[in-house]
């Protein structure tokens, strides 16, 4: 049996089921704990298909650049720096996933610190910037 | 240990001739263990009925309470050991960042809801913000984690080594996992529960008031016989009963759980129950 996760991630889980904006959850070593339905439109992919995946794994998903066209390392997005720096970032990005469709995306992250000074991970919230 | 059961209604106290088996005071329940350690799980109206509060020889007790909502709490102002200066009281309540666990017990301990301030109790009183994690109490290890309730509510864990009580009064266990009960890892106190000889679960409504009150924090005693069975618990008290349902609907309502519980004995707690765990 699969340990339980923590009552915070649970209900944000909760929470991002219900939310339109494209929502990604990660543990604190960048594995993929959840990404809800909008989020399975940028990606390409249903979540229930996406089995283990760590942050290292997405350009295999999807290539990043900087809305110039400049590529940026899965480290330097907003979610590997809320990771590994527990602050939040934002970035915008050109994304190119699995459909083959190019996006301008904004992408913001924040480290998930709850009460007690236990740090869970970090999430990720996703707009469209030309929809 | 010995396991009473002093309150198991839940949201509000309600007595009538239809409520005298399950009982109508508020949630409370009381641990002792094997070297005389006193654990009081919430305190609600059934606070008052402590045996351990008749007790001349007992001069420490903890009282941990789940969270803050008033049927947890309304006890308290009754209770006579926290007016005696020979006895030490040690409350524990989840955690906030915002607030003190004094001024958080102070809303309700305080003109005009209450007419008595904490300052008023005469006994030692000690006032800890539970941790999330075991801590020893005497002879008995408590395990404290946050569960799945409106506001930071926590579920606990006695054990004394040899058993293990699992006490869950407020939990909507079905919130956070998409296919209850088949995501162990999404289910909110299913490591509080993991074996328990008896788990005591909120079972607050029955299948049609739930499918209206989503989100509100409650279980049903469905819900509680698949998450017990999940959590492989031998024995299912359904507790925290909804005050609008009289002894029949209770017995209806654990009737309907058993058919669901896969082997786990199923019993709806009722105020005036003692368990000695481990069970002979």
């Amino acid at each position: 049996m699969s340990p339980q996760r923590p009552i915070e991630i649970i209900l944000l889980r909760q929470w991002a089921s219900h939310m339109a904006t494209p929502i990604w959850i990660a543990g604190t070593r960048g594995e993929l704990l959840y990404y809800n339905e909008p989020a399975e439109g940028l990606l390409g992919k249903r979540f229930d298909e996406a089995g283990q995946m760590r942050l290292r794994d997405l350009p295999k998903i999807f290539e990043t650049t900087t809305p110039e066209g400049k590529p940026i390392s899965e480290a330097d997005l907003p979610l590997g720096r809320a990771l590994r720096e527990r602050q939040p970032s934002h970035l915008r990005v050109r994304i190119t996933a699995l459909d083959g469709k190019s996006r301008l995306l904004d992408i913001t992250a924040v480290p998930l610190l709850v009460q007690g000074g236990a740090y869970l991970g970090a999430m990720a919230m996703f707009w469209e910037a030309e929809p | 240990m010995k396991v009473t059961l002093l309150g198991s209604r839940g949201s509000f106290p309600h007595i009538g001739p239809q409520m005298v088996r399950y009982g109508g005071n508020t949630s409370c329940v009381e641990v002792i263990g094997d070297d005389g350690t006193v654990i009081i799980l919430d305190a609600g109206t059934g606070l008052r009925n402590a045996p351990s509060a008749l007790d001349s020889s007992v001069k420490r007790m903890d009282i941990l309470l789940t969270h803050f909502h008033i049927d947890h709490l309304q006890g308290l102002g009754f209770f006579a050991p926290l007016f005696n200066p020979g006895m030490e009281v040690h409350i524990w309540g989840p955690p906030s960042t915002m607030m003190t666990l004094h001024r958080r017990l102070a809303r309700y301990l305080s003109p005009p809801l209450f007419p008595v301030c904490i300052r008023d109790f005469t006994c030692k009183l000690v006032l800890h913000d539970a941790p999330r994690k075991t801590i020893g109490l005497g002879g008995l290890q408590v395990t404290c984690d946050l569960v799945c309730h409106p506001g930071p509510t926590m579920g606990y864990r006695v054990t004394d080594g040899r058993s293990s009580l699992a006490y869950l009064p407020d939990h909507e266990v079905a919130l956070g996992a998409c296919h209850f009960p088949d995501e162990p890892e999404w289910t909110s106190g299913l490591k509080l529960a993991q074996g328990a000889d008896l788990l005591i679960h909120d079972s607050q409504y029955d299948e049609a008031e739930y499918a209206e009150r989503i989100g509100w924090g409650h279980s049903t005693p469905q819900q509680s016989a698949l998450f017990a069975d999940e959590a492989g618990a031998k024995r299912l008290l359904t507790f925290h009963h909804d005050p609008n349902h009289d002894d029949e609907s209770v017995d209806g309502l654990v009737a309907e759980a058993v058919t669901v519980a896969n082997g786990v004995v199923v019993q709806g707690g009722a105020e005036g129950m003692v368990f000695e765990l481990p069970a002979a």
